[in-house]
């Protein structure tokens, strides 16, 4: 099978995927007990019960549950996600204007989680056992044991109470890509690219070590090669395949963890929606991200899957 | 040679070149060894020894004894009004408001640096940060290792059933868990706890309604490998049912990397608590649990009255980063432990 045939096929798949995720995340919403109606009208004392049968059906949350189901689906193939509650705003303009933000600072995480963790895990591979190793396994033992919120926590304390170096949260209204903004994005950059960046490490280190192990090394050593050609040509190139997979797993975590640093950091990303949707039961902005980071990691996972079969010859495509 | 020598050999065999010591000393013909043969005898104790010689998994157990012990013996616990453990470790109840209990003695309403009578100081509402942390390991281990019992014991069920029965049966059972995949566990969670309302039970049920799907996929590949083993078949002819076919045979045998992926992942969902608490979507607000404890004093931060006060997030943080890291620490020893078994016998502890 060519590798065009593999993608089409692995894109086939994904359909019964998706519609399994778009089923799971209108149930988790409207399945569950809890009403944005009994939210919005618990300010008001004078609200009866037909203002709340009014405020329903202007949601359209006075239909049979199957019926919203497929009225929400036919909005979402047009890409219309319905509308904020309070504000009535469409849900897509929010997650347009959010979403620049939040894939930034996914970015950097990421790209810093590759850029320390690759070069380390390299290094303690070769000196496997020796005090560098021991250390900087140590460090990533810590790095994925360490809550991200907290550590967010611990940054401010110090690089913004402490020396002063950044603003205590995020600048208010500076656009992205000022100098206030991309300066202060250090800070939860660094926050979320230190779980990636250890992660990556350990599993980099361990299939390193594996690949030392090989047949090939030997043969490559034997026939008079330097040891950096052994190690930068045939051993990495075969365990960045193991890291491919990660990197691609990693931006669930990724996209978890920046929910949660947004908070820490008032960063004006995606997260922060979220968090606050959740609060006033925002059904459709809800709805929406939780469908949007559905969509994005399925589709992460894709690639991932498609760079390994193109990366190793050896995968047959089945 | 003479003729006597040939009539005194006769109606004897006679075989040369054997030597019985050098047929003693070679090496075995089959790669049967009393040293393998014991390894397969006790799979579990061979890696209970290993695990023991791995002094950063001792570690890790000594940490996690330590903070189990003091979580049990912080305050007395009662049952139906029964005192089943009369200790208190803990200077103060963790809700207890020390200015307005032990007035004179100095404390006020707010933050306070620690001293002698309050160690890790006093948080913004006047109470004892050192009672509550202590009494906080409660709600952070037992929903640590319950969620994990859980989603793991089911994960296995699930894992054994798609898995032997494969075919269609199978194919469902794994599309379902890709669509539980596609989500970060984390996502679930919070809009799980956001519907259903904070609190202890929610908090499991969030965390153990999508969590088992890992352990699902995890079982699955290692019951499909364990299949194909003779004793399987073996069962099977015997007559044996599916289910005692799955329960007896196939299950145990998947044991092993289950144990790996289930003592790492008690780490995560502590995390994950902590990280809903400090949302305020775990524990009620007020709550010592050590994530709502952390969204509380997360105010003193931006606060820039008086200088920071340190010591109200320090001190929660570094107790959830200290229990995380000693329980991975367990895990990868146990991974050590029981992947030299699978790798062959004698290998270095963390090949």
């Amino acid at each position: 099978m060519s590798l065009r045939r593999f993608i089409v096929k692995r894109l086939l798949a994904i359909i019964p995927i998706l519609f399994g995720v778009s089923i799971i995340t209108f149930g988790l919403v409207h399945l569950t007990p809890g009403d944005p109606v009994q939210q919005i009208l618990a300010l008001n004392p004078r609200a009866g019960p037909t203002e709340k049968q009014q405020l329903r059906e202007q949601f359209g949350l006075a239909a049979p549950i199957w019926e919203q189901y497929l009225n929400w689906m036919k909005g979402v193939f047009t890409g219309d996600f319905g509308e904020v509650y309070r504000s009535r705003r469409a849900v897509s303009e929010v997650i347009y204007s959010r979403l620049p933000e939040t894939l930034l600072l996914g970015l950097f995480g990421w790209v810093f989680g590759l850029v320390i963790a690759i070069p380390t895990g390299i290094y303690a591979a070769v000196h496997k056992d020796q005090l560098g190793d021991t250390v900087s396994r140590f460090v990533a033992l810590s790095g994925i044991s360490i809550p991200n919120f907290w550590l967010g926590l611990m940054l401010i304390l110090i690089g913004s109470l402490t020396l002063g170096w950044w603003p205590v949260t995020a600048p208010k209204r500076a656009p992205l890509l000022s100098f206030d903004m991309l300066w202060y994005l250090i800070l939860p950059g660094l926050t979320i690219g230190t779980a990636a960046a250890s992660s990556i490490m350990r599993v980099m280190r361990t299939s390193m070590a594996e690949e030392m192990n090989k047949e090939y090394v030997t043969a490559a050593r034997a026939k008079g090669l330097p040891e950096r050609t052994v190690v930068l040509k045939h051993v990495l190139r075969n365990s960045l395949i193991s890291v491919v997979t990660l990197a691609a797993t990693l931006t669930a975590s990724i996209v978890a963890g920046s929910v949660i640093i947004e908070q820490v950091f008032a960063w004006p990303g995606l997260g922060q929606t979220f968090i606050q949707a959740i609060r006033n039961a925002e059904y459709n902005l809800i709805m929406a991200i939780t469908l949007f980071t559905g969509v994005f990691i399925i589709l992460a996972n894709l690639v991932a899957d498609i760079l390994y079969a193109a990366l190793d010859p050896r995968i047959r495509y089945d | 040679m003479t003729d006597k020598n040939v009539l005194s050999g006769r109606g004897r065999i006679e075989i040369t070149g054997f030597n019985p010591e050098r047929v003693e000393q070679r090496d075995s013909l089959s790669g049967w060894s009393e040293e393998a043969g014991r390894a397969t005898q006790s799979r579990w104790s061979r890696a209970w020894q290993r695990f023991k010689r791995n002094r950063s998994a001792l570690l890790g157990v000594v940490v996690v004894a330590l903070l189990a012990f003091l979580a049990i013996f912080a305050r007395p616990i009662e049952v139906f009004g029964l005192t089943v453990q009369p200790f208190s470790l803990a200077p103060h109840p963790p809700g207890e408001l020390l200015y307005f209990n032990h007035p004179g003695e100095g404390f006020t309403g707010d933050y306070q640096p620690p001293s002698m009578k309050a160690p890790m100081g006093v948080d913004g509402d006047g109470r004892d940060i050192f009672s509550r942390l202590l009494y906080g390991g409660r709600y952070s281990l037992s929903i640590g290792f319950i969620v994990v019992g859980l989603t793991a014991g089911i994960g296995l069920l699930y894992g054994a059933v798609s898995g032997y029965y494969g075919g269609w049966v199978d194919e469902i059972m794994m599309r379902i868990v890709d669509v539980i995949y596609a989500f970060p566990g984390l996502i679930l969670s919070l809009i799980i706890v956001s519907m259903l309302g904070r609190g202890y039970t929610q908090l499991i049920i969030a965390f153990s309604l999508f969590g088992w799907a890992g352990y699902g996929r995890l079982v699955r590949g290692e019951v499909l490998k364990v299949k194909e083993n003779e004793y399987v078949m073996a069962a099977k002819a015997l007559g044996a049912r599916d289910r005692s076919v799955v329960l007896r045979h196939i299950a145990p045998n998947t044991m092993a990397p289950l144990l790996v992926v289930a003592s790492l992942r008690i780490g995560t969902v502590v995390i994950g608590v902590a990280a809903l608490g400090f949302l305020g979507l775990g524990m009620p607000p007020g709550s010592a649990e050590w994530g709502t404890m952390l969204d509380g004093a997360r105010n003193s931060l931006i606060r820039l009255d008086t200088g920071p006060k340190w010591w109200a997030t320090v001190f929660p943080g570094t107790a959830i980063f200290l229990f995380v890291m000693s329980m991975n620490m367990i895990g990868d020893g146990i991974n050590d432990a029981l992947d030299a078994q699978q790798t062959g016998v004698g290998k270095g502890g963390d090949e």
